[in-house]
């Protein structure tokens, strides 16, 4: 028992490592390398885009380092290319980045770090590996699977930003090889796990007609901003059960745990995200993992 | 916009971005623990990425076009319903496209 800075922390009070805790942290760390390899690899599309939607290479460089979070980048994109105003581009990005201060409220307190590696920590908050760490059983399992999916994404993901940002220069008009339809495509990708639910389905067809409704009457970028309007009143006003912050990743077949773990406090299956991998996800929980989980046998 | 516009709009959004994640490591944790915000936080980005995809599909600056975007999207949703990974369901989407355009078809 340590009588640290953090010996205030329940945290603190764990148990001796158990025997099979450093096989579950091996298992994270392959977790994370698959997802960080599955996930990076779509820098590639978010570089060429980002050169395509009038951005040079170093600002796209930007975007993937300090921004890191591909929902907002490729928003802001969006927003840019379609003509829409800086501050609707910065709006879109930010609340579209809203979902990961959620994850970092749910992380910090397993993590407890404190100084630059909070900070660290927190610009590698992101879906995948909020999704990966809270899929773990062990508080170690649970760090070594943050930092390595974290860490992961980021160098691949910016490598390959730079060499997506590298072809979409070299290759010209940009519609001749359909990469004004890639961005949709890239949307949906990032829409598509969250639409298990039906309120979340509503609320997406919703968005769609408010956003096409408005398109010809007000400038670009405020029918998104008001697409994410309608998703306030309805989270106000729509009654469900009980629905966690959920952390929906996109992670295909093969890079997802085999056996994600079952949380105790886990909601039933039915407030779940879907799951588009099948088996996969490694995204499910939800409340933060507490320490007595690495208690369990 | 211009390029001095655009980097303004990449360092203020990429800062707001940042912001918010420390922000989420900073604040006691049951400030964000109310079912509503979870809910609310959750619609919002799906509403936005909905939002996102019409705008891309059928957008053209301000006003609505028809082209072989709206396939190749159509495409990009059978792939995810097969579970393609990300970059193939992109690189789908952006084929149809090209091709319907090589054939003179949209």
């Amino acid at each position: 028992m340590t009588i640290s800075s953090g010996a205030d922390s329940p945290l603190r009070a764990e148990p001796p490592a158990r025997p099979d805790e450093r096989t579950e942290v091996r298992a994270a760390v392959r977790q994370a390398v698959s997802v960080s390899v599955a996930t990076g690899l779509y820098g590639i599309s978010f570089g060429a885009l980002s050169v395509v939607a009038g951005l040079d290479l170093p600002q796209t460089m930007v975007l993937s380092l300090l921004m890191f979070s591909g929902g907002s980048q490729f928003a802001l994109l969006g927003v840019v290319a379609s003509g829409g105003t800086s501050a609707a581009a910065v709006t879109t990005a930010g609340l579209l980045g809203l979902r990961n201060t959620l994850y970092g409220a749910q992380l910090s307190p397993l993590l407890a770090l404190h100084g630059w590696r909070r900070v660290l920590a927190a610009h590698v908050t992101i879906d995948e590996s909020t999704a990966v760490a809270t899929a773990q059983r062990s508080k170690a399992a649970f760090r070594a699977g943050f930092w390595w999916t974290g860490i992961g994404i980021f160098v691949v993901w910016n490598l390959l930003t730079l060499v997506g940002a590298l072809a979409g220069d070299a290759m010209g008009d940009p519609k001749a090889w359909g990469l004004d339809a890639a961005a949709g495509a890239a949307f949906l990708a990032l829409l598509w796990p969250r639409l298990a639910s039906r309120v979340m389905q509503l609320t997406a067809a919703l968005a769609v007609v408010v956003a096409v409704a408005l398109l010809p009457f007000v400038p670009p970028g405020v029918p998104v901003l008001a697409a994410a309007a309608v998703a306030i009143v309805v989270g106000q006003v729509a009654r469900q059960p009980r629905q966690p912050v959920t952390v929906t990743a996109y992670v295909p077949d093969g890079a997802a745990p085999s056996s994600p773990a079952p949380s105790p406090e886990a909601p039933p299956a039915s407030t779940r995200p879907a799951d588009p991998a099948g088996q996969g996800d490694p995204s499910t929980p939800t409340d933060p993992p507490t320490t007595d989980r690495t208690e369990e046998p | 916009m211009s390029d001095a516009a655009l980097w303004a709009t990449v360092i203020a959004a990429s800062l707001v971005c940042l912001g918010l994640k420390l922000a989420g490591h900073l604040i006691p944790e049951h400030w964000l623990a109310s079912d509503r915000v979870a809910r609310t936080a959750a619609l919002v980005t799906a509403s936005l990425l909905a939002a996102l995809v019409a705008v891309q599909t059928v957008g053209d600056g301000q006003g609505i076009t028809l082209d072989a975007r709206l396939p190749a999207l159509g495409v990009a949703a059978v792939a995810l319903a097969l579970r393609a990974p990300f970059l193939v369901v992109v690189i789908l989407a952006a084929a149809t496209a090209a091709g319907l355009r090589a054939l003179g078809l949209a």
